[in-house]
């Protein structure tokens, strides 16, 4: 086991310094920001949950949950084929991205399809991404151990280089959402009513897809390709369950984010378990606590008649 | 290459499993419950691991994972039980946020587990959830495969059987219930139909790419066949076909593995069927 500071890369939390959780959270908190690559975590943490919460806001109130998914994957063949011709694993992952927002755009785009085909669509894409991905990993034979990483994110292999990577991407995607906010507010809420007004809606849907492949692609280095949601949906739809109104509700998402992320990444740093799984958990753990909090208070409001599970969420729960 | 008998183990399970990815796939696009679908597939990977962590068989796993994610998206999101076909309404929101949720916290499981497992068992964690997401069609014993036939075979004939109500109930669902078909009933029924078979192929085809087999054939079926029933034989035929093609292609060159090549050439014929279509 490596000695405190040393300069060997440890493989598990648990090898770094053998930290155990004591009730003193002041002396946790400062132990663990001891630590360069717990500091690079951090930053790379908060920087993910405010993108992700910023732009899974839209993705959930636009219905492309399924979309948001399918680019997570695209992360995979992406990592894979840039370890195979040996280009930084990063690059893969948000070229991969691009592309497949591209795809999606182009084979589950426009208003003229239907949903269950555009939903078609993008599995098409997802399939073939997933497909190339093994094929990748088995050409390059056998690399489970980055397999892992990749699935379920690695907090340890963030680099001061990957960080910076993270913010400028972060702050580039965050100026765009800031450019075209209001009309993409219009046309995710209205696009038939925005279409005549004259706002473009595929332009916008093709832009917006192409942020959420870049919010993935930087949320997935955290949280590993399996669970982008737990920072993309998790505090979105809970932040829609809560309040109706947009500016307060993006708000609350960024907050709720944060403290997800940095609780999950404190949490990983005492344990054996990846901070995938802590964040996962507190993400799906606030969400269905405001669930049933919205649901209490909807039944009382409407004298005992309980309708939770369909329809938009009810709005102004908190006021 | 029929003289394997690890080939004509993968050959009968894959030709069956094929089948009833392609019957059940035709439902599940034409009901627009394919990210539903993708999840519920998906969601295999932690049971099959929780199962290895607990040192019992991975298909109650499988099992116990598939229908508790149908059971907890059935809460979270009730619309999706009702199958709305391709209509947007409201209640599809709150479906779609619902399952990303389910998803998200069911996956979050399997890292614990994942890591659980792998803290126990040394190498072994990493090999089985390899195959837990890959899938490992080549490995299936004698009697894995009978099994995996059997199963396949059972969710056709379930498909079938209550395919007349269910087509009725997935295209104008009022309509139906205003007729006394139990659309909800249905809609249950259905899901652990999807259930089964996604726990079933996911030690074919792997949690992974399970989607694979399941849309695309069946989403070319719809672009291609135009009544339902020739919509379903097709999807049927579509899905049977790229396993046999996939299967000899990864006999044939072995560093392609064999779910590569069997989702590769099903969505090779989504795609064509985009084009011709």
């Amino acid at each position: 086991m490596p000695a405190r500071g040393a300069t060997v890369t440890p493989t598990r939390m648990s090898d770094a310094a053998n930290p155990q959780l004591t009730w003193n959270i002041a002396r946790d908190v400062s132990e663990l920001l001891e630590y360069h690559f717990m500091l690079n975590a951090l930053i790379a943490g908060s920087i993910v949950a405010v993108m992700a919460g910023l732009v899974g806001w839209f993705m959930v109130l636009r219905r492309e949950a399924f979309a948001g998914h399918t680019l997570s994957m695209m992360a995979f063949p992406g990592a894979s084929g840039a370890t195979l011709i040996a280009v930084p694993a990063a690059w893969g992952y948000f070229a991969m991205c691009a592309a497949g927002a591209l795809a999606i755009g182009r084979l589950a785009g426009g208003q003229r399809r239907s949903r269950s085909e555009q939903s078609a669509g993008i599995a098409a894409v997802q399939a073939t991404a997933l497909a190339a991905g093994f094929l990748f990993v088995s050409l390059y034979g056998g690399v489970l151990g980055d397999l892992e990483s990749l699935l379920f994110g690695n907090i340890l292999g963030v680099s001061d280089g990957a960080v910076m990577l993270l913010a400028v991407v972060a702050a580039l995607s965050l100026a765009v959402l800031a450019a075209i906010a209001r009309p993409l507010l219009f046309a995710s809420v209205d696009p038939d009513t925005a279409a005549a007004r004259g706002v473009p809606v595929a332009l916008l849907s093709i832009a917006f897809l192409l942020m959420l492949a870049s919010a993935v692609a930087a949320t997935s280095q955290i949280t590993g390709v399996l669970l982008v949601f737990s920072l993309l949906v998790g505090p979105a739809a809970t932040a829609q369950l809560i309040t109706a109104r947009p500016a307060i509700s993006l708000a609350l998402t960024v907050a709720l984010g944060l403290l997800v992320a940095w609780l999950g990444l404190g949490l990983a740093y005492f344990s054996v378990y990846p901070a995938g799984f802590f964040i996962a958990t507190a993400s799906f753990s606030i969400y269905a606590l405001t669930r049933v909090l919205a649901g209490v208070r909807a039944g009382r409001r409407r004298g005992g008649f309980d309708e939770v599970g369909a329809g938009p969420p009810p709005s102004g729960v908190a006021a | 290459m029929l003289g394997q008998e690890f080939m004509r183990n993968a050959l009968l399970a894959g030709t069956f499993i094929a089948l009833a990815c392609g019957v059940i796939g035709w439902f599940v696009v034409l009901r627009g419950q394919v990210f539903a679908g993708d999840a519920l597939s998906h969601a295999a990977f932690p049971g099959a691991l929780a199962a290895a962590a607990a040192g019992i068989d991975q298909r109650v796993g499988l099992f116990a994972a598939t229908i508790a994610f149908a059971a907890g998206i059935g809460v979270l999101g009730r619309g999706a039980l009702a199958g709305r076909g391709a209509r947007a309404s409201g209640a599809e929101q709150a479906d779609d946020t619902a399952i990303g949720i389910v998803f998200m916290f069911i996956l979050g499981l399997g890292v614990f587990f994942l890591t659980r497992f792998s803290l126990s068992s040394g190498g072994v964690a990493g090999i089985q959830a390899a195959h837990t997401l890959f899938g490992s069609i080549f490995g299936l014993a004698g009697g894995e495969a009978r099994l995996a036939a059997a199963v396949g075979l059972a969710v056709v004939v379930g498909a079938l059987a209550i395919g007349r109500p269910l087509l009725f109930a997935s295209v104008a669902p009022e309509v139906a219930a205003a007729r006394g078909v139990p659309t909800r009933l249905l809609g249950i029924g259905f899901l652990a139909l999807l259930g089964v078979i996604a726990a079933e192929a996911t030690q074919a085809v792997g949690a992974l790419l399970l989607l694979g087999l399941l849309a695309a054939p069946a989403a070319a079926a719809h672009r291609i066949a135009r009544s339902p029933f020739g919509g379903i034989a097709l999807a049927g035929l579509l899905a049977v076909a790229a396993t046999w093609g996939g299967l000899a292609l990864a006999y044939a060159v072995p560093s392609l593995p064999p779910s590569s090549a069997i989702v590769g050439i099903a969505v090779v014929i989504f795609y064509a069927s985009t084009v011709l279509a």
